[in-house]
């Protein structure tokens, strides 16, 4: 097998080099089989196991739980819509086979369009496509809503890698993480697609939904995505804590409209609507063990991170002034996407500060700037990738605070 | 840094412990004593069983501190009048054998230098010497940093050489000397691109004849003397300047002269096998590196490994102790944490075994560059050390003693080593050859699922979790050449108080005033070399760094 794709490889190589843009694409797939054979040839003789495909890869690795149960998640809660298998263990299969179909179709989109960027500005480079976009392409479907149309996606994804990435020079010189920017865009430029109650779960009535056997639930609710089980609202628990929850003559506010349809548990392990793959905080928070033991993501991010968020929701709590505020703050840590942000987003090397100082006050910053988004503005529901960005922004700042630190320390030896 | 204990608390130490132990088993006992019977409000049996013990072993321990004082005190008597040092008898007749015996050495303060990493390599050298009979030996141009690229040479080829003939000198400064190792025929000029000088290679007598550069008493001497000795007989080079690595200026006043008596690299030469018996001569090259400096010489010695008589019992000399992983053997580092290089300052450094040829200068009155050189790497069959001469050829020490074929030679270590052919000649100042694989195999998925193990300081690697394993290894890039992304690494890796990423971007976008205030004078290209084998992007860190230097030393 090694030997015939090595021959493969290897009578193509002429073939490939006449055209840039075949050059590129060869060698990308050719480094992504065979780690080439280069020697070292100045400077240290013997290198490190370690390379850029590998680190990003095991990003990688850390999501796939978080997506496989945002997979299961996106079927439940359009069965649970439709009042079938409403129970969690109910149906696990085909739960499972309807969030893979809904999703796989927008990972496809997100890679092909995000790699074709890549690949075009590689080849006109004249350099090798870089890693980068791995973690990118992964991130973009977990962050979206389960039901966004294909077409924005590509949009998204084009706009975050052209502007947000090699606008300033590709990977490693970009300023705001790529898949937020991919976000932020869906955000303001169809800001009804991504926020409100109903965007959290997948109503549509396409193909998928007749194949997988709810044809007939249509026909008794009718066509409409508005006539569904009674009572069922798929709001999220950002949604009730911040504007109420009506149930017959009484308005349940804050905590009581959550715990009036979730319990902690619930929303720790992840059984809530939400973006693909942000609901499981136990999940995430096993692929954040997974990042922090294998030494990829930065733990001084990830703790600093959780300091600021608790630190501002127990002052939060202190200062209880209205329903939102009295959420208590581990149910503030469980609801949205903070775990997802803290493991995958803030930790992105490139755009966190890069001087361990730094580090802490970049995650710390996030950790209450996010909280502060979330609970204060009514505009928006949550914080996190607002409050990333800003601090991605401010990052080389806080690495030059330290930096002047460390320069001053020095000159004052001498 | 660490305060180290002596050896009285340390033997006391586990005393303390057993006894606490004691306390809270007894204490442990009582207590479920008591909720077996609570009817009862008298003390239960275990509850005075419990007692007992706790005061026998306050007791016992009482013993053991009053004992040990007395035997502290009578040890100092008798060392008084024997004329001992007495730790040294305090250490065969101390009640409790000390727990940590390397530290046995009283109130010596040892720096602990916590970042870096060891790699181990398969192919350790074997303590025993052989001799090396080498036909050719080769002085270098390029070993020298700073060098112009074509030195002014003197001989040509077909001339004859005594060992200590000058054979080139640099042309921006023509008073240092470069002089031949042995005598012979200068039978090769090897010449590089644009005519750069890159060998000069001599076929050495079987008896060398030496130049006469006269016997003498460095401590007799003046300064000036002595300057003009070491650089008539060619000495003069084996000191290294820091900021720079360069062949130090002799008008200068170096702040320090700094001896690191320990190499942390892979596969190091151990100086503390080779300085056997050299005890004299070592002292001899330390009084002319002493009158250089104004009687500043320091010297860097291992904590836990030193024990060579050569080094502990130099005179004129300051001790620093180190423990800590590589590269805590490099004097660059031994130095940040002494007394800073500091702009406009300069530190000259230099290697064991280089000062046994100054002793030898003074000593026998000819440029002698004997030494023990370690042949080492997993790819060797009998890894082991040879006696033989500076700039030997390693062609007989590799000859038969392969395992493989198609391999590298380095001479120096794995890091800043130097490729050299297998014909090819020992560096300057190196003290090691290294033999590893070439590594010029694709592998497929290697990246993802090695299918070998290697080294690498990333736990996403089963042999992270083996460390201490010898492990072969390969000169496989394993990557490619990627822009920097990961941060916080090269921090982890070089202990410096310094941030190493934006030293390597200062020096990339030329802002000197970064590169100064980020501490560029205090390293080399070998403090780095560890943070560039580590680096998952590939990036060519020794190369960057020796740009800045160069940079900052010529702007």
């Amino acid at each position: 097998m090694k030997k015939l794709l090595r021959q493969f490889f290897d009578n193509m190589e002429p073939k490939a080099r006449k055209n840039k843009y075949l050059y590129t694409t060869f060698q990308a797939f050719h480094t992504f089989l065979f780690v080439p054979n280069h020697v070292t040839r100045n400077g240290s003789h013997i290198r490190d196991g370690m390379d850029i495909k590998r680190l990003m890869v095991h990003v990688v690795i850390a999501m796939q739980l978080a997506l496989l149960f945002g997979m299961y998640n996106i079927g439940h809660w359009h069965y649970a819509a439709y009042g079938e298998y409403v129970g969690l263990a109910e149906g696990i299969i085909p739960k499972f086979l309807f969030g893979f179909f809904q999703l796989l179709p927008v990972i496809i989109v997100a890679h092909v369009v995000g790699l074709g960027i890549e690949f075009f500005f590689a080849a006109n480079r004249g350099g090798e496509v870089e890693e980068g976009f791995l973690v990118t392409g992964m991130l973009i479907p977990l962050i979206m809503p389960p039901d966004i149309p294909l077409w924005m996606v590509a949009v998204a994804t084009a706009f975050a890698v052209i502007l947000a990435k090699e606008a300033f020079g590709g990977t490693g010189q970009n300023i705001l993480n790529v898949a937020l920017a991919s976000r932020v865009f869906v955000f303001f430029a169809y800001p009804t697609f991504i926020s409100g109650d109903t965007c959290w779960i997948t109503w549509d009535t396409n193909i998928l939904h007749r194949l997988f056997g709810l044809g007939a639930k249509v026909a008794e609710y009718g066509p409409e995505s508005s006539a569904v089980v009674q009572g069922f609202s798929g709001a999220t628990p950002l949604g009730l804590a911040a504007s109420g929850l009506q149930t017959g003559d009484q308005t349940l506010q804050g905590l009581d409209a959550i715990t009036h349809q979730f319990s902690w548990w619930e929303m720790f392990f992840g059984f809530i609507p939400g973006s693909v793959g942000e609901t499981s905080a136990f999940l995430i928070i096993l692929g954040a063990v997974f990042l922090l033991v294998t030494r990829i993501a930065s733990w001084r991010i990830m703790l600093s991170m959780f300091a600021g968020a608790v630190f501002v929701g127990l002052v939060f709590n202190f200062m209880g002034l209205n329903a939102f505020l009295q959420v208590p703050w581990y149910y503030q840590l469980v609801m949205g996407s903070f775990f997802f942000a803290m493991a995958f987003m803030a930790t992105d090397p490139v755009t966190a500060a890069h001087t361990n100082e730094g580090k802490i006050v970049y995650g710390f910053m996030i950790g209450v700037m996010g909280m502060i988004i979330r609970v204060l503005n009514p505009a928006y529901p949550e914080g996190w990738m607002l409050a990333i960005l800003l601090m991605n922004v401010f990052a080389p700042t806080f690495d030059h605070i330290f930096i002047q630190k460390n320069i001053k320390k020095r000159l004052a030896r001498g | 840094m660490v305060k180290s204990t002596g050896g009285h608390s340390a033997a006391i130490s586990p005393v303390l412990r057993l006894s606490s132990f004691a306390i809270i088993l007894a204490n442990s006992t009582s207590l479920f004593a008591q909720n077996a019977d609570n009817a009862s409000g008298n003390l239960s049996q275990s509850t005075i069983v419990g007692l007992i013990v706790l005061v026998l072993a306050i007791l016992t321990y009482g013993v053991l501190v009053f004992g040990d004082r007395l035997l502290k005190v009578s040890i100092k008597e008798i060392a008084l009048e024997k004329g001992m040092p007495a730790d040294e008898i305090q250490k065969k007749y101390s009640l409790v054998p000390p727990l940590i015996p390397h530290r046995e050495k009283a109130m010596r303060e040892v720096i602990t230098i916590n970042k870096g990493f060891d790699v181990y390599i398969k192919g350790r050298a074997e303590k025993e010497i052989s001799d090396l009979k080498s036909a050719s030996y080769a002085v270098k141009p390029i070993d020298f940093p700073g060098i112009s690229p074509i030195p002014k040479l003197l001989v040509k080829e077909g001339d004859r050489v005594k060992a200590g003939d000058q054979l080139f000198y640099d042309r921006h400064r023509p008073d240092i000397k470069y002089v031949a190792p042995v005598s012979g025929e200068v039978v090769q000029i090897i010449r590089g691109e644009k005519r750069k000088v890159e060998e000069v290679i001599i076929l050495a007598d079987n008896k060398i004849e030496y130049r006469d550069f006269g016997k003498a008493d460095p401590k007799s001497l003046s300064r000036e003397a002595i300057v003009e000795k070491l650089i008539e007989s060619g000495t003069w080079p084996f000191l290294v300047q820091r900021p720079y690595g360069i062949v130090p200026d002799p008008a200068d006043e170096p702040k320090m002269i700094y001896i690191s008596a320990f190499n942390t690299a892979p596969l190091a030469s151990d100086y503390d096998f080779v300085m056997q018996g050299q005890d004299a001569l070592f002292q001899k090259g330390i009084d002319v590196l002493n009158k250089l400096c104004d009687n500043k010489v320091h010297i860097g010695l291992n904590a836990k490994k030193t024990h060579a008589t050569a080094f502990t019992g130099a005179e004129g000399v300051s001790f620093h102790w180190f423990e800590g992983p590589h590269p805590t053997g490099n004097s660059g580092i031994q130095i940040h944490h002494i007394d800073p290089i500091k702009k406009g300052e300069t530190v000259w450094t230099i290697k064991p075994l280089d000062v046994l040829t100054l002793g030898r200068l003074f000593e026998e009155g000819r440029y002698n560059a004997e030494r023990v050189v370690a042949l080492a790497g997993c790819e060797v069959k009998s890894p082991k050390y040879f006696r033989t001469i500076q700039g030997a050829s390693i062609e007989n020490m590799v000859k038969d003693n392969l395992l493989n074929e198609h391999v590298r030679y380095i001479s120096g270590d794995v890091y800043t080593g130097k490729k050299i052919e297998a014909n090819g000649h020992i560096g300057f100042s190196d003290d090691l050859v290294t033999v590893i694989l070439e590594g010029d195999e694709y592998e497929m998925f290697g990246w993802l699922l090695p299918s070998y193990p290697r080294p690498s300081v990333s736990p996403t690697f089963l042999s992270y979790f083996f460390q201490g394993e010898e492990l072969e290894v390969n000169t496989n890039m394993h990557g490619e050449e990627r822009p920097f992304v990961v941060t916080g690494l090269y921090e982890q890796l070089l202990p410096i108080d310094t941030y190493p990423l934006h030293l390597f971007k200062a020096i990339l976008t030329e802002d000197f005033e970064r590169m100064e205030g980020l501490g560029i004078y205090e390293l080399l290209e070998e403090d780095v070399a560890l943070c560039e084998f580590a680096c998952p992007s590939k990036s060519p860190l020794q190369k960057i760094m020796r740009q800045g230097l160069d940079m900052v030393r010529e702007g």
